[in-house]
C-alpha cells in the first residue's frame, strides 16, 4: 500500500513519519511515537481508552487515521502531567480518589475529562455522568472515577480564581 | 487514617495509603502485555472459525503464506504434534479433562474456534492475510441449547460418548421427599441466568519470545498467575520450568478469565520455536468476546420447604451449567459448589443438591468472580418468591432464618462449616442504612402518581482464600539492602487488585519501616517464588502471611545486631520508623540503613550466630479457607412504559473483617457489584439458535457505564477471620451480591403486576414481557 507522509505535533514535539493511510492514529501513536499509554479496548469507538486530544478536541484515536491528523496538535496521555512531572488535577483526583484499579481503561478517562472541565469547569452531577458515559471502566464501578471528576473541577476552579 | 496519620500511628495497616501502581498508570507509563515491543518483533492474527460446528475439509494457506510480509502461517497439523502434555495445576495430570487441540484440526467446535495462526510483520499484515486463508467447511448440526444438551444426539466432543460433562450430587432429593410432602409451605421454581462474562477492559495476549542459541522462552502475558503460565507452558513444550521465564508487569482487569492458558494462548507458546523472532499476539474485542470465554449460563431447579412460622425446613437445588465446546479448566468440581454453597447463611436443617455440566458449540466456560454465584441469585430470588406466595414481608422471614453469632460454628447441611461471619449483623445494618420503613412509605406514595419502585435485599456467605492444592501457600522474599531500603519479592503482579499497594503497607507494618522505604518486585518467574495468582479473593490475606514469616526472620535478626550494638536486651529492642531504637529511650537507636551497613560491609562485627546480609525468603501455608459475608441492598425505578430500570440507591455491607485498605476493600465491593448490575440489567453474550454469537462489539455487549450505576453506600463489619491479621478476602463478593438484590428489587416494584421473575436479563424488553404477561395487569 502507498505510504503517505504525516507530520504532526505529539506532547509538544514535531513527530514525522511516512505510514499507509489505513493506519489509525492510535497505531501511530503507540508504534510510530512508542507512546503506549493510548489503550485500545474495543477499536471501534465504544470504550474511550483511546481517547487522545487533537487540537484540543477529545478523539477516539482507535477511528481516526494517522493521515487525518497531519498538521494537527496531539495531546496524549504522557502529555498531561506538568512537564516537572507533577500530576495535573485531573490526575491527582483519580489518585486520590480511588479512580483506578488495573489503570486500563484510565489514560483514556483522564484525557476525555481534561477536555470536559476545561470546556465546562463547573458541571452538575448530570453533566459529570453524561461527560463520563462515553468511557467504559469495569473494575471501578466508576465510584471513583465520579468522585475524582467533581474534586477536580473543584481544584481547576480554585486555580482560576486564585 | 491518611497516610500521613497512619505514619505517626506505626500502623499502614487500616489506612486509606495511597496506592504505588498509580503513579506509572495515570501517565501513561504502565506495561500491558500490548505496550512490549522487542527488536524483530512479529505479529499474529488468528483464523477462526465462522460456524459453530462444522467439519474442517482443507485449509489453504498458499495465498496467505505469498503475501508480502507474512512469515508463518501455522494449521493444527504444524503446531498440535508438538503438545507433550496439558493439563492445569489446579485440576491435576489425571483429572477428566475435555480434549483440547490448540488449533481445530478435523472439526470446529465454536463460532471462533481458532483453525490457523497468521504470524507476519505487522498486525495489519497478518490480518490480510488471514482473510486470504481458505478454510474449506462443512456445515454440520450443532447444539446450541444447552438445556436439551444432554440428551441431544449430535455430540460436541464425539470421543466422550455424550454431552454430559459431569455430575456431582449431594443427598438426592427423594431423600427429603417426606420434609416437603409435610411441609406447611413448599415454593419451587426453575431459575435461569443468562451467559455473560468477564470482559476485562485489555484482552487476552501474550509475547512469546524463544532463543534458539540458549533454549530459553521468555513470555510477556497479560496474565493474573504468571507461575502458572510458566508451569503450563513447561508440560505443553516439555521444556524445563526453569528455562522458561514468565514477566507480567501490568493487566488491564482479568476477573478470572486470566487465570488459565487456554487454546490460543497454547498455540503461541508452539508456535515461539519455530518463529526466528519474538511474537506477539493481542486479542481484539471482538475475539475476546467470541473466544475468550463465556460465564453464567446456567438454571436451577430450585425448593423450598418451610414451616407454619417461615422456619426452612429443606431446600434442594437441581442444577445444570453450559460450558461450551472447551471449558477452561474442567467444570464439574466448580458446578458442585453451588449444590454446597446453596444453603447460604441460613439455618437450613436438610439439603439436597445435584449439579450437572453440559457440552455445547458455543464459546467455552471460563472463571468469573464468584463462579459459583448462582446460589445465592436462585436462593435469595426464591426466598423473595416464597415470601410473596406465604404472605410475609421478605425482610422478616431472612431475619427469621439468618444465622446468629450464638450458633457459629455452624455445619450447613453439606458439611461446610461456617465460622467467624456475621449475616445477621450485616444484614441488620444494610437495613438500618436503607430504612425499609421509610422506603415502604415512599412507595406506597409514588405508586399513587404511578411510579413503580421497589427494595430487594440478598445475603451470602462464600469462601475466600482457599485452602488446598497449590491455592494453600505462598512466599514472599524480603530484602533490606545494603542502604537500609526493603524490596518485597512476591508472584503477586497487577491486575487491578492493588496488590502492590498491599504488600508495600503490610512489609511496612510487619518491618516497622517507613512505607516510603519498602518498594515491590511482583510478576516474574524469574525473580519471585512460585504463587498461584490472583484467584479465590486470595491475594491478600496469602500475602499477609507470607510477608509476616519472612518478615519475623528479618526482624529477628535486625533486632539481633541493634542489640549487640547499643548493648540492649533483645527484647528492649523496638522497629519503627524505619529506626531500631531502645524501648523507653527512642534516642538510642540505629537507623536501618546503618543496621544494614553493618550487616553487609562488616559482617565480621556481628554478634555470633547472626549470619551477614538482611535478606529471607519464606512461605505461608494455610490450612483453613475464610468464609466473608455480606449483604446487598438496593431500591430501583422500573418504567413501565419502557421497561428500563434505574437503581435508586445501593447498600453494601460486608463483613470484610479488618481491612487493610478501605479504598481497596471499597474499590473491589463496587466493582464486582456493578459487574453484577451489568449482568442483571445490560450484559448478554448472546447466541442465535444456530450458534451465531450475536455480541461481538460494545454496541452489541453493553457493560454498564457511569450514568447507569447508583452511588455504593458501604457499611463495614469486621469479624476478624482466623487467618494472618484476621484479614478476609473481598474480590469476589460483589458480584456474587448484586444479581439477586438487583432482580429482587425490581420484582418488588413490579409486585402491584403478580410478576414473578426468573429468567434474566431484565432488559428494557424482558421486563416490558413481564408486565405484558404479568397476572395482575
Ligand atoms: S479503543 Fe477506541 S473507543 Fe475503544
Ligand atoms: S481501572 Fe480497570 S478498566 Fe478501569
Amino acid at each position: 500500500m502507498s505510504e503517505r507522509s504525516v507530520r504532526m505535533t505529539v506532547n509538544g514535539e514535531v513527530r514525522q513519519a511516512s505510514v499507509e493511510p489505513r493506519l489509525t492514529l492510535a497505531d501511530f501513536l503507540r508504534e510510530k511515537c512508542h507512546l503506549t499509554g493510548t489503550h485500545l479496548g474495543c477499536e471501534h469507538g465504544v470504550c474511550g481508552a483511546c481517547t487522545v486530544m487533537v487540537d484540543g478536541a477529545a478523539v477516539r484515536s482507535c477511528l481516526a487515521f494517522a493521515v487525518q491528523a497531519d498538521g494537527a496538535e496531539v495531546t496524549t496521555i504522557e502529555g498531561i502531567a506538568h512537564p516537572d512531572g507533577e500530576l495535573s488535577a485531573v490526575q491527582a483526583a483519580f489518585r486520590d480518589c480511588h479512580g483506578l484499579q488495573c489503570g486500563f481503561c484510565t489514560p483514556g478517562f483522564v484525557v476525555s475529562v481534561t477536555a470536559f472541565l476545561r470546556d465546562n469547569p463547573g458541571p452538575s452531577d448530570e453533566e459529570v455522568l453524561d461527560a463520563l458515559s462515553g468511557n467504559l471502566c469495569r473494575c471501578t464501578g466508576y465510584q471513583g472515577i465520579i468522585r475524582a471528576v467533581h474534586q477536580a473541577a473543584g481544584t481547576l476552579r480554585e486555580a482560576a480564581g486564585a | 487514617m491518611t497516610a500521613v496519620e497512619a505514619a505517626t500511628a506505626g500502623r499502614y495497616a487500616g489506612a486509606r495509603v495511597p496506592r504505588v501502581e498509580d503513579a506509572r498508570l495515570l501517565t501513561g507509563a504502565g506495561t500491558y502485555v500490548d505496550d512490549i515491543s522487542l527488536p524483530g518483533m512479529l505479529h499474529a492474527c488468528f483464523v477462526r472459525s465462522p460456524h459453530a460446528r462444522a467439519a474442517v475439509k482443507t485449509v489453504d494457506v498458499a495465498a496467505a503464506r505469498a503475501l508480502a510480509g507474512v512469515h508463518h502461517v501455522f494449521v493444527a497439523a504444524d503446531l498440535n504434534p508438538d503438545v507433550r502434555e496439558q493439563w492445569h495445576t489446579s485440576i491435576g495430570p489425571d483429572g477428566p479433562e475435555t480434549p483440547r487441540p490448540p488449533l481445530a484440526d478435523d472439526e470446529v467446535r465454536f463460532a471462533g474456534d481458532p483453525v490457523a495462526l497468521v504470524v507476519a510483520d505487522t498486525r495489519y499484515i497478518a490480518e490480510d492475510a488471514a482473510e486470504l486463508v481458505e478454510v474449506d467447511y462443512e456445515p454440520l448440526p450443532a447444539v446450541v441449547d444447552y438445556v436439551s444438551a444432554g440428551s441431544s444426539p449430535t455430540l460436541v466432543h464425539a470421543s466422550h460418548g455424550s454431552n454430559v460433562i459431569g455430575e456431582m450430587a449431594g443427598l438426592p432429593a427423594s431423600a427429603l421427599q417426606g420434609v416437603f410432602d409435610s411441609a406447611a409451605h413448599v415454593v419451587s421454581e426453575t431459575i435461569y441466568q443468562q451467559a455473560y462474562a468477564a470482559v476485562p477492559m485489555e484482552g487476552r495476549g501474550l509475547v512469546v519470545d524463544y532463543s534458539r542459541s540458549t533454549g530459553d522462552l521468555t513470555i510477556y502475558s497479560a496474565t493474573q498467575s504468571p507461575h502458572e503460565v510458566r508451569l503450563f507452558c513447561s508440560r505443553l513444550l516439555g521444556m524445563p520450568e526453569h528455562r522458561i521465564r514468565v514477566v507480567m508487569r501490568d493487566t488491564g482487569g482479568a476477573f478470572g478469565q486470566k487465570i488459565m492458558v487456554q487454546r490460543d494462548e497454547m498455540v503461541l507458546m508452539l508456535a515461539a520455536r519455530k518463529v526466528a523472532a519474538p511474537v506477539k499476539w493481542v486479542e481484539d474485542r471482538r475475539e475476546n468476546l467470541l473466544a475468550a470465554g463465556k460465564s453464567r449460563h446456567e438454571h436451577a431447579a430450585v425448593k423450598m420447604a418451610f414451616d407454619a412460622e417461615g422456619a426452612v425446613q429443606a431446600v434442594g437445588i437441581d442444577f445444570v451449567s453450559d460450558c461450551g465446546a472447551y471449558p477452561t479448566p474442567w467444570p464439574v468440581g466448580t458446578s458442585a459448589v453451588v449444590g454446597v454453597l446453596f444453603p447460604g447463611p441460613y439455618r437450613v436443617p436438610k439439603a439436597s443438591f445435584a449439579a450437572k455440566c453440559v457440552y455445547t458449540n458455543t464459546a467455552g466456560r471460563s472463571a468469573y468472580r464468584g463462579p459459583w454465584q448462582f446460589e445465592s441469585l436462585a436462593r435469595e430470588v426464591l426466598l423473595d418468591i416464597a415470601a410473596r406466595q406465604m404472605g410475609m414481608d421478605p425482610l422478616e422471614l431472612r431475619r427469621r432464618n439468618l444465622l446468629r453469632a450464638d450458633e457459629l460454628p455452624y455445619a450447613n447441611a453439606n458439611g461446610m462449616t461456617y465460622d467467624r461471619i456475621a449475616p445477621l449483623e450485616t444484614f441488620e445494618q444494610a437495613l438500618q442504612m436503607l430504612d425499609p420503613a421509610a422506603f415502604r412509605r415512599e412507595q406506597a406514595e409514588a405508586r399513587t402518581h404511578g411510579r413503580y419502585i421497589g427494595m430487594g435485599v440478598s445475603t451470602y456467605v462464600e469462601p475466600s482464600t482457599p485452602a488446598f492444592g497449590y491455592y494453600a501457600t505462598e512466599a514472599a522474599t524480603i530484602r533490606v539492602e545494603p542502604s537500609g531500603k526493603v524490596n518485597v519479592y512476591m508472584a503477586g503482579g497487577s491486575t487491578g487488585n492493588s496488590i502492590e499497594t498491599t504488600v508495600v503497607q503490610l512489609a511496612a507494618d510487619a518491618l516497622g519501616v517507613n512505607i516510603d522505604d519498602v518498594a515491590t518486585i511482583q510478576g516474574d518467574t524469574a525473580l519471585t517464588g512460585f504463587g498461584a495468582g490472583a484467584a479465590g479473593s486470595r491475594s491478600g490475606s496469602m500475602s499477609a502471611g507470607a510477608i509476616g514469616e519472612a518478615a519475623a526472620v528479618v526482624r529477628e535478626r535486625i533486632v539481633a545486631i541493634a542489640a549487640h550494638k547499643l548493648e540492649a536486651a533483645p527484647e528492649d529492642i523496638e522497629l519503627a520508623g524505619s529506626r531500631a531504637s531502645v524501648r523507653g529511650t527512642p534516642s538510642i537507636g540505629l537507623s536501618l540503613a546503618e543496621v544494614a551497613a553493618m550487616s553487609y560491609f562488616d559482617p565480621l562485627s556481628l554478634p555470633p550466630g547472626v549470619s551477614a546480609g538482611l535478606e529471607a525468603s519464606a512461605r505461608y501455608t494455610t490450612r483453613a479457607g475464610i468464609w466473608v459475608n455480606a449483604t446487598h441492598a438496593c431500591t430501583c425505578e422500573v418504567d413501565v412504559t419502557t421497561g428500563a430500570v434505574k437503581i435508586l440507591r445501593y447498600i453494601v455491607s460486608e463483613d470484610c473483617g479488618p481491612m487493610i485498605n478501605p479504598n481497596v476493600v471499597e474499590g473491589q465491593i463496587a466493582g464486582g457489584t456493578v459487574q453484577g448490575i451489568g449482568g442483571v440489567l445490560f450484559e448478554e453474550l448472546a447466541y442465535d439458535q444456530d450458534g451465531n454469537p450475536v455480541a461481538t462489539t460494545f454496541m452489541d455487549y453493553l457493560l454498564p457505564t457511569a450514568a447507569d450505576v447508583p452511588i455504593i453506600e458501604h457499611g463495614h463489619i469486621e469479624t476478624p477471620s482466623g487467618g494472618p491479621g484476621g484479614y478476609k478476602g473481598v474480590g469476589e463478593g460483589g458480584a456474587i451480591g448484586s444479581p439477586p438484590a438487583v432482580v429482587n428489587a425490581v420484582a418488588d416494584a413490579l409486585s402491584p403486576f403478580g410478576v414473578t421473575i426468573t429468567r434474566l436479563p431484565l432488559g428494557p424488553a424482558q421486563v416490558l414481557d413481564l408486565i405484558e404477561s404479568a397476572p395482575g395487569r
